[in-house]
């Protein structure tokens, strides 16, 4: 950390132009932030401090069904797209060079939402698959296996590979190979992957308006139908919420990923 | 010394390719019993396929491999007597210490007790016993290759495979290591076998050196053999230095075309037409008048403190002759020296086309 001060101190006008950066980005997330410990009843006016507008949003029943529902399809969308990512990972890493197939794998992280959105509700469509939770989940887990697969690929690369040829050699079979030396030696991206995972489907809201059911919105939706007859300060509380359970998420998962004990 | 003993590993025929790359071209090859064995060749000769194929990961084309009178080729790698340590140790590096030496022993479905007990007796002979709980990143280089040991001759294997054992530490962890490597190898009575390019690595530890030419076995001698009495231009030539000279094979030695009479022994082996004469720089010396001799200039002086070398020069010749003698030399830059040799230590080798002629 250091030296960087050190640079930073030196170039006064990049040290403007970052804090710049940091005030565009952070901002309107503190604004939001105040707006929510606001005591009056509307929006854009702040008028002392209160929790008030935490307490309404706990007791109001469509914020704790569409939380509910969405802590579903996040909980098993990432479990899925963890296990199925981590999977593809390994088989694209071990058994192709292919860089077709790894730019397939990878895709549906880039591909705009609406067009995965379109699609999947064309898919259904053509399947007759009535809508609910679990076509949510599904097309959550088209995205979100994606980007598992990125973080395990990315640590696959700078493990080292003779580590399954060692498991072999000191008596292990191909399964407990598996199991305990790649598994846990790609831990902390599996980890990782499944927190990106976990926040990106917590507040999905393209996929989900296009492959929900009626009867079971998720968060984001409740949240849009909240909004279209004007914002609340108990929107503001929710916001804040949400955010911070994606921002502990993502920081986690930073972590996991950042190469400490190995090389 | 190893005394006469049965043969551990018999290699028969093996011959294997990548793609199109002949990587092992009809090896044959015994390892015995208790010796410490080196596979030395450069990159590309096949040592490491040889090495690959001893520990299973690889099936080889053709040929057979058997351990004591099994075959192995049959066998897949977690099922060998074999274990093997790599060039890049492949430390599990989500274990401690003590986790990946008794790795090897859990797989075995040893008792817990007795896993424990030999896991400690085996990190106490690699001088690991206070590092039980340490993690492999927390190791230094010379540390991290006594737990890929540890781990290694833990299952108590017939054969220890070493892939360049030596390559990845700094010069004085290696003098360490290669001392060790040697006392363990006495100690534990396993079979080593040691894979490299260092010349060095396999002449100071080796009982007995497989040289590796392009996917074939050149010669497979103890140390002093292979450097003394090499079988081969090429094998003299990668072992050691050496000063060669060209010519035609005569009763007395060679006949150079400019240099006439090279006096040289065949030591009893066939050779006619065209042959190299090997002569390595410390049984060259100074003739002393009336000799029969070479004029050679002195290009240059190299002292080592131990021993100096001259380069010499020979008319017509570009290529120069190293000549080593104990201790300094009084020998100067431009002066003539005479050389001479006693024609026993000097060998007759059939020529081969692979050294380049000088």
């Amino acid at each position: 950390m250091m030296p960087v001060n050190k640079t930073l101190r030196k170039i006064r006008p990049l040290k403007v132009i970052l804090f710049g950066t940091f005030a565009f980005l952070y901002i309107p997330i503190f604004a939001l932030m105040a707006m929510s410990f606001n005591g009056s009843h509307s929006p854009f006016i702040l008028k002392g401090f209160s929790f008030r507008w935490y307490s309404v949003l706990m007791h109001d029943s469509r914020v704790i069904h569409g939380l509910i529902n969405t802590l579903i399809v996040a909980t098993g969308s990432t479990i899925l797209s963890s296990v199925l990512g981590t999977l593809l990972a390994v088989g694209l890493h071990r058994y192709t060079k292919s860089s077709f197939l790894n730019a397939f794998a990878l895709a549906p992280a880039i591909v705009p939402d609406i067009v995965l959105g379109i699609g999947l509700l064309a898919l259904y469509a053509l399947l007759s698959v009535s809508l609910g939770l679990y076509s949510v989940l599904l097309a959550h887990v088209v995205f979100s296996m994606a980007f598992v697969t990125a973080v395990v690929k990315a640590r696959l690369a700078h493990t080292d590979k003779y580590l399954r040829e060692a498991s072999m050699d000191l008596g292990a079979t191909r399964t407990s190979t598996f199991l305990r030396i790649t598994v846990p030696s790609l831990a902390p991206a599996i980890l990782a992957g499944a927190l990106l995972a976990f926040t990106l489907s917590l507040d999905e809201f393209v996929i989900a308006f296009f492959t929900n059911g009626p009867t079971t919105p998720t968060l984001p939706i409740v949240i849009y139908s909240m909004v279209r007859f004007g914002v609340t300060p108990e929107i503001n509380a929710l916001a804040t919420l949400l955010m911070l359970v994606s921002f502990t998420a993502v920081i986690i998962a930073q972590r996991m990923t950042r190469p400490t004990e190995d090389e | 010394m190893t005394t006469e003993s049965k043969n551990l590993i018999e290699i028969k025929n093996l011959t294997h390719d990548y793609g199109s790359v002949r990587a092992l071209d009809n090896v044959s090859l015994e390892i015995r019993e208790n010796e410490f064995f080196a596979l030395l060749g450069p990159s590309g000769c096949g040592k490491t396929t040889l090495l690959r194929i001893l520990a299973g990961f690889e099936t080889p084309l053709e040929g057979s491999v058997t351990l004591a009178g099994v075959d192995l080729i049959s066998l897949p790698a977690n099922k060998r007597p074999i274990n093997l340590m790599f060039q890049s140790y492949a430390l599990f590096p989500h274990m401690n210490v003590g986790q990946n030496v008794a790795y090897g022993l859990e797989r075995e479905k040893l008792p817990k007790a007795q896993i424990k007990e030999r896991v400690e007796e085996v990190l106490k002979t690699v001088g690991l016993q206070d590092k039980v709980k340490a993690r492999p990143s927390q190791l230094s280089g010379g540390q991290r290759q006594r737990v890929a040991l540890a781990r290694a001759i833990v299952k108590r294997p017939k054969l220890l495979l070493l892939d360049e054992p030596l390559s990845a530490l700094d010069r004085k962890v290696r003098s360490e290591m290669q001392l060790e490597l040697k006392r363990l190898q006495l100690e534990v009575g396993i079979t080593f076998v040691v894979v490299t390019h260092d010349q060095e690595e396999a002449m100071s530890m080796a009982d007995r050196i497989a040289v590796m030419v392009e996917g074939t076995v050149g010669q497979v001698d103890s140390p002093v053999d292979l450097y003394q009495r090499p079988s081969t231009a090429y094998v003299g030539d990668f072992i050691g230095e050496s000063n060669f000279f060209d010519g035609v094979v005569v009763a007395e030695g060679i006949k150079h075309a400019s240099l006439g009479i090279l006096p040289g022994n065949r030591y009893g082996k066939d050779i006619s037409g065209e042959a190299h004469l090997l002569i390595r720089p410390e049984d060259l010396r100074v003739a002393v008048s009336g000799e029969h001799s070479i004029p050679t200039l002195v290009q240059d002086v190299q002292f080592y403190g131990g021993a100096s070398t001259l380069v010499l020069g020979i008319e017509g010749r570009s290529a120069p002759i190293l000549m080593s003698q104990p201790g300094a030399t009084t020998a100067q830059r431009g002066a003539m020296v005479n050389l001479t040799w006693d024609p026993l230590k000097a060998i007759v080798l059939p020529r081969d086309a692979r050294r380049s002629a000088l």
